[in-house]
């Protein structure tokens, strides 16, 4: 699956999509295919700050546990709830149905464009 | 890396590869749940041929390898295997094996990929005494492991032989799509299935004969599943649950002992009472599963007893289950805490294996 040229992502393999002065945030499939099947994530509170690059949740597979870095400051208005039973939406649909968090953000970081994030993955 | 024969195989499958002990093997194919799932509930292959394989022929065979094991292996009728451990002279496992009798004075030790170096040297050396050959048939033998509930049925269809007589930890001649092989009844998944040895030469060609015998019923497996099957049916890893520290007895592996005959290397180490931390199998709340190096702790205690050696979220049973080394008595039930990322999860010591299957 291609990076979708409308999203931005990180380095830590996060996309992230801009509306108004909210960013939903997601893994992209490199990082899921890496982490290998989903079976539990662990999200940060709604209301909860969010600081650029500290960890902010986990998300573990069946072999490794993977940190979630908050992509930018700000505040996390909306989790996705339905992870908790269908954590696998994460490797099935990363780039939709298994979003993460949205964060209304107070600073934006420099972020990469779907070519600048193929080149770092190699695709 | 090193490469099996199966190495194209896999990569036109789409696996995802890891370096496991120096070899370069497949994890997964697609989804390392549905790979576990299917072995549990219809069938699984894995390629296990990065795993050594020695034989072990002459007068002496028997006498040697009772010397060169803690089992009894003269004890294995012709046809039959034995599960055991290779300890130094300090009772220290170097390797777990299972040994298998193909005839009178022929034998057939199959033995961990990491390990190989290790387990050459040590039976060469104790060779010197007795009148057998110990061989490294590695780089010629390949190895799968036909895994699940329908493993006997998509056998059946390649086998020459009858495979439904075949026992649990039995092992014969046969050939399968017309290529020569061994069936072995044995297996690291905790479910009825087959491991069959061919010649590397004809790898490929199994490979395919099996996948297609076995059309929607046959999963290809990766080692993500391998890992997880083990540890639900209880089964340690080398590396993890088996190590240089520990011994068959703190392993909970004490019945592929036997003391009370004569000289075996190790045996002096191990008449003396065990002390030290001892394996138990825990079961954990929630969904949050303490993996291996995470601390162990009683109950409030700051103090560590120990630590995780293998711990996942296991896919049949949806809790939290592994394995740890604690320094403590404990019974079943006896209550326990692991430190997972900085919280506490409450554990429990349980009976082993986790998962049991239900025919057979």
């Amino acid at each position: 699956m291609a990076n979708p040229t409308h999203l931005q992502y990180t380095k830590e393999h996060e996309w992230i999509k801009l509306e108004g002065d909210t960013a939903t945030v997601g893994i992209t499939k490199y990082a899921a295919d890496a982490l290998g099947e989903i079976v539990y994530v662990d999200l940060p509170k709604v209301g909860s700050s969010t600081t650029y690059m500290k960890i902010c949740g986990e998300i573990e597979s069946t072999k490794s546990v993977g940190e979630l870095y908050a992509p930018m400051d700000g505040e996390v208005v909306e989790i996705n709830n339905s992870l908790t039973s269908a954590p696998d939406a994460i490797n099935s649909d990363p780039f939709g149905e298994g979003w993460l968090i949205k964060i209304r953000y107070t600073q934006l970081p420099e972020l990469l464009s779907s070519t600048e994030y193929d080149a770092l993955v190699g695709e | 890396m090193l490469r099996t024969p199966l190495y194209d195989e896999h990569h036109a499958l789409g696996a995802t590869f890891t370096d496991f002990g120096g070899w370069d093997m497949p994890v997964r194919y697609g989804s390392d749940l549905a790979e576990h799932h299917a072995v549990r509930n219809s069938a699984g292959l894995f390629d296990i041929s990065h795993m050594s394989e020695f034989s072990v022929v002459g007068d002496d065979a028997a006498k040697f390898l009772d010397y060169a094991f803690v089992t009894e292996v003269s004890k294995i009728a012709p046809g039959r295997a034995k599960y055991s451990i290779l300890c130094n002279e300090n009772g220290k496992s170097l390797d777990d094996v299972i040994i298998y009798r193909l005839a009178d004075v022929d034998y057939l030790v199959i033995a961990n990929a990491a390990n190989r170096a290790v387990v050459a040297k040590e039976l060469s050396e104790r060779a010197k005494n007795f009148d057998v050959e110990v061989t490294d048939n590695s780089d010629d033998t390949a190895l799968v492991a036909l895994q699940g509930p329908k493993s006997a049925a998509i056998l059946q269809k390649l086998s020459n032989i009858d495979v439904a007589p075949l026992k649990y930890y039995s092992i014969a001649s046969a050939e399968v799509a017309g290529m020569i092989s061994l069936i072995a009844r044995t297996g690291y998944t905790g479910e009825d299935g087959f491991e069959i040895l061919a010649q590397s030469k004809d790898a490929v060609k199994l490979w395919q004969e099996l996948i297609k015998a076995g059309g929607e019923d046959l999963t290809p497996c990766g080692l993500a599943a391998r890992d997880t099957l083990r540890l639900e049916a209880g089964m340690p890893l080398y590396g993890h649950e088996l190590t240089l520290e520990t011994t068959p007895f703190s392993a909970n592996l004490g019945r592929s002992v036997n003391l009370e005959r004569g000289d075996f290397v190790g045996k002096a180490a191990l008449e003396q009472p065990h002390t030290g931390p001892k394996l138990y199998g825990l079961v954990g709340e929630g969904k949050r599963a303490a993996r291996a190096g995470y601390p162990v702790f009683l109950p409030g205690s700051d103090s560590p007893i120990g630590e995780i050696t293998s711990g996942v979220l296991s896919p049949t049973l949806g809790y939290p289950i592994g394995f740890a080394y604690l320094s403590a008595e404990l019974e079943t039930g006896s209550k326990l805490e692991a430190d997972v990322r900085g919280t506490r999860v409450g554990y429990e010591v349980v009976n082993l294996p986790f998962y049991r299957r239900q025919n057979g």
